[in-house]
């Protein structure tokens, strides 16, 4: 008994060496990429159907949109070939490429244009994740290779929305996009397998310059084993990765250093008692040490900012703000007694527990309040708590986190801070702000539209809607064999610029 | 020869223990930096003689911490044993005694709550209350009194019916005086250990639910929440999770060795 006992155990420790081996990747297999990335795509692989950053920028190497974001944040020509906006800025006239096709080797046809649009936006029925494109009217087929948009109101910013990933171009035949996603990207989609990977292989019919590596793998890997699993070289590179963790990386990498695209500051609700008053809001900034928060919780780390707008946004951006409120205690201390809280008071602060640079933020704001006489106490909490409570619920006092842009546009950042925004989760109110932002939305001119964003940067600065800190850096790891990893402005990786080494 | 092994189990053990309770009454009082101020020039300070356990990433020294974390985990786990052995002790001192339809009521829905992971509950109760200091004491007391109201029971259920009960009874002493005066005081030998080991418990439990980060919140330090941040530096700085692991250890040993010698010394 125990001799057969002992058998059975052999063979199965056998089988489970040799079989463990199979999951191991050959070596020398040169074009073949592994990027880790922390969750799977549960969501949908439909691309207008996607909600979770992390699954757009997977999603990004399979699908098109009629035009796409480039890494400077402008706006390149995809599947169309060029645009052209009707004089009252109603219609945009979108003239495709030609010998653009799917992955499965069908052409694109006006026909999958229409019916792609229609479908992102709603207009088929199903939800729209765009909402801006509740805007659309009509999709109107002109020719073969001409589709007209034509809009209910003015909207310069259309063309941004129309490069997002969830208004992407697929064909009107493929009827399960759901588990069998086809676009007109890079790379073409082979499998997946839940909580494991989603394979992809290089597209050969690709229009524009095709991607270098053959064999792209994208592997569900937990937070904490990213580091490992780079350092054992099971995965090539992956993204956003801190600064501590870095640290012990050791050397066989590429750091690649980049910045999250993100407002970090310490959100408070303009509503409740104290931070109504725009003086304990202004006290709170100059107590606020950024610099001691990058050098603490960031290793010296990120780019202070003074308002809601982040420096990818060139354009946008007024570095003049990030000096706005120097290190004052005095100053602070004078403030909040004007206000009537010369002895301080007690506030708390909600920060999600499953994002740690948030907490190490706010445990450093809470001892830098602390010199001028607020007492913080950090309260944290689950994710979808935060989601629930905060964000949508506005119940909250104040709270750590990183607002992103989820479109090329400025109005993605401050569109927000409207009195009646469905988002204004920060309850801000300004009626001056309100004004601004209204007459951006009316106003066609480039330039114009960039200096009334201007000032309502500058009116959210002044009026210290919140303890602005930084837009956080970001590192990419990625194995030396490698080179060619390009940041985007927004959350996507695109992997088909990545080459291998000469 | 027996008693002689078991005495020196208990002694060791009330040694640790004396040891680890005098530094957490220190860590309420005094500290030697304030366990909560930063430090940009400090950050990863080595071992040296000013911070004798070196500084964490926030540049805080880790000492000081240790000793404010040793206090608050101290504190949680003795009122978590502490309400655990009240009710626990009542529930188990009537359903002990009395017998009966109440027991069997009360000892099924012990049954009920002892069935569930108690890490699971106090994860329940938690997204109730809220976290903090207070509510994590009084959530893992709660999940505390089933496991000693079923030990006090037994106690009870085994003295109820002996000579010294039984002549109390024929002089007429009520039953609450038979079960506090007469009853409790023999079962003293028991509830120690059971608190003694009880409070090893709540001590891990402690730790466990701050490492997982819905216990004792940040700023404030307790050993679990301090093993969590050390963690993250286990390759940068692995004296900080050894330091912070050691004394929970520790702790641990004193009250487990405490609680054998206290079961032998019987």
């Amino acid at each position: 008994m125990r001799k057969r006992l002992l058998l059975i155990l052999t063979v199965l420790l056998t089988l489970t060496i040799a079989l463990g081996g199979c999951s191991g990747r050959k070596a020398g297999d040169s074009s073949k990429i592994v990027v880790g990335i922390p969750q799977d795509l549960e969501d949908s692989l439909d691309p207008h159907k996607a909600t979770a950053a992390g699954t757009r920028e997977v999603l990004f190497n399979v699908y098109e949109g009629l035009l796409k974001p480039d890494e400077n944040g402008d706006l390149i020509p995809a599947v169309a070939k060029e645009y052209e906006v009707s004089d009252d800025g109603f219609t945009y006239k979108f003239i495709l490429r030609e010998g653009v096709k799917f992955h499965d080797g069908t052409p694109v046809t006006a026909e999958d244009v229409k019916y792609s649009l229609e479908k992102s936006a709603g207009m088929t029925g199903e939800e729209t994740l765009i909402a801006a494109f509740s805007n659309i009217k009509e999709v109107n087929i002109v020719s073969d290779s001409e589709v007209d948009v034509v809009l209910k109101e003015n909207d310069v910013d259309f063309p941004a929305y129309a490069a997002s990933v969830n208004a992407s171009i697929i064909p009107k035949a493929n009827t399960a996009s759901d588990t069998n996603p086809i676009g007109t990207g890079p790379y073409k989609y082979v499998s997946r397998s839940p909580q494991e990977n989603i394979i992809m292989e290089s597209f050969d019919d690709y229009w524009g310059e095709k991607a270098s590596i053959k064999n792209l793998e994208f592997k569900i890997e937990s937070g904490d084993s990213m580091i490992m699993d780079l350092k054992g070289g099971s995965i090539d590179m992956c993204a956003r990765i801190s600064a501590t963790q870095i640290a012990q990386l050791g050397d066989g990498f590429d750091i690649h250093e980049g910045s999250m695209n993100l407002v970090q500051a310490l959100y408070l609700n303009n509503k409740v008692k104290p931070f109504d008053d725009v003086r304990v809001r202004q006290a709170m900034c100059y107590a606020t040490d950024t610099q001691e928060i990058l050098d603490l919780a960031f290793e010296g780390y990120g780019s202070p900012i003074g308002s809601q707008m982040f420096p990818s946004f060139g354009k946008y951006y007024m570095p003049e703000l990030e000096n706005k409120y120097p290190v004052d205690v005095e100053k602070a201390k004078k403030l909040l007694a004007d206000a009537g809280y010369p002895d301080g008071f007690d506030m708390t602060i909600t920060v999600p527990s499953n994002y740690i640079p948030h907490v190490d933020t706010a445990q450093v704001l809470v001892e830098q309040l602390k010199k001028v006489g607020i007492k913080a106490t950090i309260d944290q909490v689950e994710w979808n708590t935060w989601l629930s409570d905060v964000y949508t619920g506005r119940k909250f006092e104040s709270t750590v986190i990183g607002v992103d842009a989820s479109s090329l546009t400025a109005d993605a950042l401050l569109g927000r801070f409207y009195s009646s925004a469905d988002n204004n989760f920060t309850n801000y109110s300004n009626p001056e702000y309100d004004k601004l932002y209204e007459e951006s939305r009316k106003t066609l001119d480039d330039d114009k539209r960039t200096e009334l964003y201007k000032q309502m940067e500058t009116l959210l600065a002044e009026d210290a809607a919140n303890v602005y800190i930084q837009d956080m850096a970001e590192f990419v790891p990625m194995n030396k064999k490698f080179e060619g990893y390009t940041f985007y402005p927004l959350y996507v990786q695109d992997i088909a610029k990545i080459k291998i080494k000469e | 020869m027996q008693k002689f092994k078991s005495n020196q189990k208990l002694y060791i053990g009330a040694f640790i223990t004396g040891i680890m309770l005098l530094l957490a009454l220190t860590g309420t009082v005094f500290t030697p930096y304030d366990p909560n101020a930063m430090d940009t020039t400090a950050k990863f300070g080595s071992i040296s003689l000013k911070h004798i356990m070196g500084c964490d990433n926030f540049g805080r020294d880790i000492f000081s911490r240790v000793l404010a974390g040793l206090s608050t985990t101290m504190s949680v786990a003795m009122g978590t044993v502490l309400i655990g052995i009240f009710f626990g002790t009542l529930i188990g001192a009537f359903t002990g005694y009395f017998g009966g339809m109440p027991d069997e009521i009360l000892m099924r829905i012990n049954d009920a709550v002892l069935a569930f992971p108690s890490l699971l509950l106090a994860l329940v109760f938690i997204s109730i209350m809220g976290p903090g200091k207070f509510n994590v004491t009084i959530a893992l007391g709660i999940l505390f009194i089933p496991g000693f109201a079923r030990i006090m029971r037994g106690e009870f259920l085994r003295c109820k019916n002996l000579d010294y009960v039984q002549s109390a009874r024929l002089m007429g002493a009520s039953d609450l005086r038979i079960m506090f005066v007469h009853i409790l005081p023999n079962t003293l030998q028991v509830m120690l250990s059971t608190v003694a080991i009880g409070f090893n418990n709540a001590v891990l439990a402690e730790a466990g639910m701050s490492f997982l980060g819905i216990g004792v919140q940040p700023p404030d330090s307790s050993l679990g929440r301090m093993l969590s941040e050390a963690q993250t530096y286990l390759f940068i700085k692995p004296g900080y999770a050894i330091v912070t692991g050691m004394t929970i250890a520790l702790l641990i040993l004193g009250f487990a060795m405490l609680s054998e010698g206290l079961e032998k010394n019987a």
